[in-house]
C-alpha cells in the first residue's frame, strides 16, 4: 500500500459551511493507506499548495489526495505542486466535495456523509495511480481563423502582426461581414466602412495572412496544435490572379434578377457580382442559379468582354487540406426570420424594415445613395416608428429568451441619424426596457431624447394596420395607460440577434459545443471566455453571444492573445492517459482498431520465439501521439488486453467499491 | 456482533436510503454537474460520481460491479449524440447500452434503475432534474436486491 | 393619494386562489404592455391587461375585482399568442371571474335580470350556459 496523504480543503464556507470538516478528517485518517491528513481554509492558494508540498517531502508521501473543488478548476494547480515537490502530477487525485457535495446538498449530515465516501473513492482510485509521463508534440506554426467579419480581421491581423501565418476562411465573395453593412458605429457616430475598409486592406496585403473568401469547412481532424482541415473553395468561376477588378463584367451582366444579399434585397445586382464596392478581395463571383450561361447556354457576355480573360465558366469547388496549430471561430451572428411576426406586416409591407435594411438605406453607399426615403413611394416619411425587442427576450416559439443586447443602441442611434439629418422627422421608439451599460452608452441614448427628442415610448406595439399610403401602429404607453395609434410612414423592427444557422453544423465540426441558442460556448462563463472546451479552438465575437463592435474586437485580440501564446510553444505537453496494449493478452481480433474516433490503433506483427520456433501473430498497437484517451477501445476489447492509463479497470472499479462501501 | 448486524439491516429496512452511482463523462455531464453545484441546484446526496473520460470508457463490468457492491441504481451521463468530445464515444455508449439495458431487465433489474441519460456541460439544470427524478423511482422500487452480494450490507 | 399597502393581508387568499385556479405564475411579467396593445376590447376597459398582472403582482386584488375590465375581455387569446413570456393572460382573468363569481351572494347572473334581457332573437343555450357559469 502506497504512502496516501489527504489535504481537505474547507474553501472559506463553501465547504465547511455544509461538510463537518473535522469528521471527515477523522473518517479520512482511518482509511487504508493514509499516513498523513491535513485540512486548511484555502488549500489552493500559495499556503495551502506549501502545505501540500512540505508534507510530500517530510512524510514522502507516494499519492496525494486533494478534497477541494471540481478537478476541472484546480487539478492542474495541485499537480504543478506536487511535481515541484518531486512527485509525479499524475499521483495527484481530487475528490470533487464542492460542486458535487457541499454546493448541491443542505443537509450536513448527508453532506459529511458523501464528501466521505467521496474521499474514499478518491483514495481507492489514488492507491492505484502509476506515475505517468506526458509526451511532447510538435505545433504547427499556423493558424486558421474561419470567418472574415470584424472579429476575424482583428483576430487574423494581431496573430499575424506577431510573426504568425493566418489563414482567414470567409463563407461570402468578401471579408467585411455585418460592420461593412452598417452605416454609422454607436456612440461616437463615426462610419463604420471608414474604420473597417482600412482594416480589410490590410487584411489583403499582410505577407503573414491568407484570405480563402467563398470558402467552407469541409472538415476538421486532429487536435491542438495539430489540426487538419479540409477547406472547400467554391467555384467562382473567376480568376482571382487574373481578374483586375475593373466591373466590366458586373455593369454589362444582363441577369438582373437576384437580390443583393450585401444590401438585404433593397437592391438588385448582376448574376455576376461584387457584393459592394470596397469589397476584399475586389473580384467578382458568378452566380451560377442566376447566370444565363449556366442556366440556358446562351450568354457568355461577361466572358467576351473581360479584358484580362479571367472569366473561367469550367471552375469547380477545390478542396485544400492544411494544418494548423490553433483554430479562432469568429463565424458572427444573423438577425431572426420575423415570419412569426404577422402582426408587424414586415413580409406584406415595404415599409416595414429590419434595423440591418435600415442601415442600407441610410447609407450613402447604399441602394438610395444615402437619400432617406420610403421604399413604397420613394418620398421622405413623416413619422418613423421603431420597435425594440422584436424577438428578443420573447420565451415564446416564436422569439429568443436572451435580450440581444445591441438593439436599444443601434435604435437610439439610428433616431438620432434621422433626427440630425431631418429634425422636423417624428419619431418614436417602443421599448421595454432601455438597457444601455457601456462606456457613454447610456449618455448617448439620453442625447437621443433630451436633445434630439426622440419619442421613447414604455409598452409594446400590439398591431399595424396599412393604410392608405399609411401605417397605423396601435400601442401603449404603460406610464399612463393610454392606447396610442400612430399614423406612420414607416416602421424600423429591432429584430433579435441569432447564432448563425450553420453554427451547430460547424461546431459538430469542430468537436466544440453550442448552447440552447446555438451559440457556441465557452470554456469558462468567467475566466475563460474566449476558449471552448476542445483545446487549441478559441472564440471570437458574435458567434458565442450578442456582442457590440469594441466587445467583438477585445475578444477578437484576446482569442489572437491565445493563438500567439499557443503557437509560441515550439512543443506541447500530450496527455498522458492513453491506451495501453497487453500483448500478452490480445488476440488480434483489432475491434478496437474500428472504434478508434483518431485512427490510433494499428495492427502490429509480433513474432514470438517459443521453445525455438518462431511464430508470428498480430496484436495492437496503440500511437500514443494520436490517442485521445476516450477509452472505447477498452470497452470494446474482448480479452481485456487494452487498458486506460489513469483511469484503468482496476481503478474504476475500485472506486465503485469505495463509493458503495 | 451478528446481533448488531441485523439490527442494522432492520433499520435499513426503515429508512431506506437508496445508493445510486453516477458515471460521468469529463467533458459534459460533469461539467453538467458542476454547473449544478455552482448554480447551487439540489439534487440527493444518494447520487455518487465516478468521473470517466468519456462514456463510451464505461464497460458493462463496472455497471455489474455496482449493483454487486449496493448500489440500487446506475446512471451513464455522457456528452449529447453527435457533441462527443471524441467524435463517435457517445454512440457507441448508446448502442451498447440499449442491449445492456435489455439484458439487465430480463435478470431482474428494473429499467428504472439503470438509465443512460445525455447531459452537455450547459445543462446543470438537466442533471440535478435526471437526479432527482432517479432518486423518486428508485425510492418507489426499493432496494436493489438481484445481482447482490449476499454478504453485502448497507451502511446508514 | 392614498398610499397602498402591497398585497394586503385579507386579500391572500383570494390572490392563492387565482393564482391556483389559473396556473399562471404573474411574476413571468416583463411589463412589455404587448397584450395591451394588441387587445381589441381594449377601448371599453378602465384598467389594461398589463396593469391587471401589475395590480396582480402588487396585490390589489381588490381594484381589479371592482374593474370593467375583466367583464369586457371577450377571451378572444391575442394577448396569450403574442406575449413574450409566455403568460396565459386570456386565462388569468378567466380565473379572476371565477374568483368573484364564486364568492357566496356574487352571482353575476340572476334569474330575475332574465325578463329584461330576453328576446325573440337569443338562442335557449345562451341563457342555460349563462346560468351555469354566472351563477352559483
Amino acid at each position: 500500500m502506497p504512502r496516501i496523504g489527504a489535504f481537505v480543503c474547507w474553501c472559506g464556507t463553501n465547504i465547511a459551511g455544509t461538510v463537518d470538516i473535522e469528521q471527515v478528517v477523522q473518517a479520512v485518517s482511518e482509511m487504508s493507506g493514509i499516513v498523513y491528513v491535513k485540512d486548511y481554509q484555502y488549500m489552493c492558494s500559495e499556503v495551502g499548495q506549501n502545505l501540500v508540498k512540505t508534507a510530500i517531502k517530510e512524510w514522502q508521501l507516494e499519492r496525494v489526495i486533494i478534497a477541494s473543488c471540481s478537478p476541472r478548476m484546480h487539478e492542474n494547480t495541485f499537480r504543478k505542486a506536487a511535481k515541484a515537490a518531486g512527485l509525479n502530477p499524475y499521483l495527484v487525485e481530487v475528490a470533487n466535495i464542492r460542486e458535487h457535495c457541499s454546493w448541491v446538498h443542505k443537509n450536513k449530515e448527508e453532506a459529511t456523509k458523501k464528501a466521505i465516501a467521496l474521499i474514499r473513492a478518491a483514495v481507492a482510485k489514488a492507491s492505484l495511480n502509476t506515475e505517468l509521463i506526458a509526451k511532447e508534440i510538435d505545433v504547427e506554426n499556423r493558424a486558421l481563423v474561419i470567418g472574415g467579419g470584424i472579429a476575424g480581421i482583428q483576430t487574423a491581423l494581431d496573430i499575424a502582426e506577431a510573426g504568425y501565418q493566418v489563414d482567414v476562411i470567409e463563407k461570402s465573395p468578401s471579408i467585411g461581414g455585418k460592420m461593412a453593412q452598417i452605416d454609422k458605429t454607436f456612440p461616437t457616430l463615426d462610419c463604420s466602412a471608414c474604420i473597417l475598409t482600412p482594416k480589410m486592406v490590410d487584411v489583403a496585403s499582410h505577407p503573414n495572412i491568407n484570405l480563402y473568401t467563398y470558402s467552407e469547412i469541409e472538415s476538421v481532424n486532429g487536435f491542438v496544435g495539430n489540426f487538419e482541415v479540409t477547406i472547400k473553395q467554391k467555384a467562382r468561376s473567376v480568376n482571382l490572379e487574373k481578374c483586375t477588378g475593373c466591373g466590366i463584367c458586373t455593369e454589362k451582366c444582363p441577369s438582373r434578377k437576384s437580390k443583393s444579399e450585401f444590401d438585404e434585397g433593397l437592391r438588385t445586382r448582376g448574376a455576376i457580382y461584387t457584393p459592394f464596392p470596397q469589397a476584399v478581395p475586389n473580384v467578382p463571383v458568378i452566380d451560377r442559379e442566376h447566370c444565363l450561361k449556366f442556366n440556358t447556354g446562351k450568354c457568355g457576355i461577361c466572358e467576351k468582354l473581360c479584358p484580362a480573360g479571367a472569366i473561367e465558366f469550367g471552375q469547380e469547388d477545390v478542396l485544400v487540406t492544411k494544418k494548423y496549430g490553433a483554430v479562432v471561430v469568429a463565424t458572427g451572428f444573423d438577425i431572426i426570420d420575423l415570419d412569426k411576426f404577422g402582426e408587424y406586416q414586415y413580409q406584406n409591407h415595404p415599409d416595414v424594415l429590419t434595423s440591418l435594411e435600415f442601415e442600407r438605406l441610410t447609407n450613402a453607399a447604399g441602394p438610395t445613395a444615402g437619400k432617406f426615403i420610403r421604399p413604397s413611394n420613394n418620398k421622405r416619411p413623416e413619422k418613423v416608428v421603431f420597435i425594440q425587442c422584436v424577438g428578443s427576450r420573447d420565451v415564446s416559439s416564436r422569439g429568443k429568451s436572451y435580450c440581444s443586447k445591441i438593439c436599444c443602441m443601434y435604435t437610439a442611434k439610428q433616431a438620432m441619424l434621422i433626427k440630425d439629418k431631418y429634425p422636423d422627422i417624428e419619431v418614436y421608439v417602443f421599448y421595454i426596457d432601455v438597457r444601455t451599460p457601456g462606456k457613454n452608452f447610456d449618455e448617448f441614448q439620453r442625447r437621443a431624447v433630451e436633445e434630439y427628442g426622440v419619442n421613447y415610448i414604455k409598452g409594446m406595439v400590439g398591431k399595424i394596420f396599412p393604410a392608405g399610403d399609411k401605417l397605423i401602429v396601435h400601442g401603449v404607453d404603460s406610464f399612463t395607460g393610454d392606447t396610442l395609434k400612430i399614423e406612420a410612414d414607416m416602421v424600423v423592427l429591432a429584430a433579435a440577434a441569432q447564432a448563425k444557422p450553420d453554427a451547430e453544423v460547424l461546431g459538430r465540426k469542430l468537436a466544440i459545443s453550442t448552447d440552447t441558442n446555438n451559440f457556441f460556448t465557452e470554456a469558462h462563463p468567467k475566466l475563460r471566455p474566449v476558449e471552448t472546451h476542445s483545446a487549441g479552438i478559441y472564440l471570437a465575437g458574435a458567434c458565442q453571444g450578442p456582442k457590440d463592435i469594441p466587445e467583438t474586437v477585445a475578444q477578437a485580440g484576446a482569442a489572437a492573445a491565445k493563438v500567439i501564446g499557443l503557437l509560441s510553444k515550439r512543443k506541447l505537453v500530450s496527455n498522458p492517459c492513453v491506451s495501453v496494449v497487453n500483448e500478452d493478452l490480445c488476440n488480434g481480433c483489432l475491434s478496437c482498431l474500428k472504434i478508434c474516433p483518431y485512427d490510433a490503433i494499428a495492427a502490429k506483427e509480433l513474432a514470438t520465439n517459443n521453445h525455438g520456433i518462431t511464430s508470428k501473430r498480430i496484436v495492437a498497437k496503440v500511437n500514443e501521439a494520436l490517442c485521445q484517451g476516450c477509452g472505447g477501445c477498452t470497452v470494446a476489447c474482448r480479452p481485456g488486453a487494452i487498458d486506460l492509463k489513469g483511469f484503468t479497470n482496476k481503478q474504476i472499479t475500485a472506486e465503485v467499491d469505495a463509493l458503495c462501501h | 456482533m451478528s446481533l448488531k448486524l441485523e439490527e442494522k439491516a432492520i433499520s435499513s429496512k426503515q429508512q431506506f436510503e437508496p445508493l445510486i452511482v453516477a458515471f460521468c463523462c469529463n467533458w459534459c455531464s460533469y461539467a453538467g454537474a458542476d454547473l449544478a453545484g455552482t448554480s447551487r441546484l439540489n439534487y440527493p446526496a444518494n447520487i455518487k460520481i465516478i468521473k470517466v473520460p468519456c462514456s463510451c470508457r464505461v464497460s458493462p463490468n463496472f455497471v455489474l460491479r455496482a449493483f454487486q457492491r449496493g448500489a440500487d441504481g446506475v446512471i451513464i451521463a455522457g456528452c449529447h449524440p453527435g457533441d462527443c468530445h471524441y467524435s463517435t464515444g457517445n454512440y457507441f455508449t448508446r448502442r451498447r447500452f440499449t442491449l445492456f439495458a435489455n439484458l439487465l431487465e430480463y435478470v431482474g433489474i428494473e429499467r428504472e434503475k439503470f438509465k443512460i441519460e445525455w447531459i452537455s456541460a450547459a445543462e446543470g439544470n438537466k442533471f440535478a432534474t435526471v437526479m432527482n427524478e432517479m432518486l423518486d423511482s428508485i425510492n418507489k422500487l426499493g432496494p436493489s436486491r438481484k445481482l447482490r452480494d449476499g454478504r453485502w450490507i448497507r451502511q446508514q | 393619494m392614498i398610499r397602498v399597502k402591497i398585497t394586503p393581508n385579507n386579500k391572500q387568499s383570494q390572490l392563492q386562489y387565482i393564482r391556483e385556479i389559473s396556473g399562471v405564475n404573474i411574476n413571468k411579467c416583463i411589463q412589455c404592455t404587448k397584450c395591451s396593445a394588441g387587445c381589441p376590447a381594449s377601448a371599453r376597459m378602465d384598467i389594461l391587461p398589463h396593469e391587471i398582472i401589475r395590480l396582480l403582482q402588487l396585490g390589489q386584488v381588490e381594484k381589479i375585482f371592482h374593474s370593467k375590465s375583466i367583464w369586457n375581455c371577450a377571451s378572444c387569446f391575442v394577448c396569450t399568442e403574442r406575449c413574450p413570456r409566455n403568460i396565459d393572460i386570456a386565462r388569468l382573468i378567466e380565473a379572476i371571474r371565477l374568483t368573484i363569481i364564486r364568492q357566496p351572494g356574487k352571482s353575476k347572473f340572476k334569474p330575475d335580470d332574465v325578463p329584461g334581457i330576453i328576446d325573440d332573437k337569443m338562442p335557449q343555450q345562451v341563457l342555460v350556459s349563462g346560468f351555469r357559469k354566472y351563477n352559483r
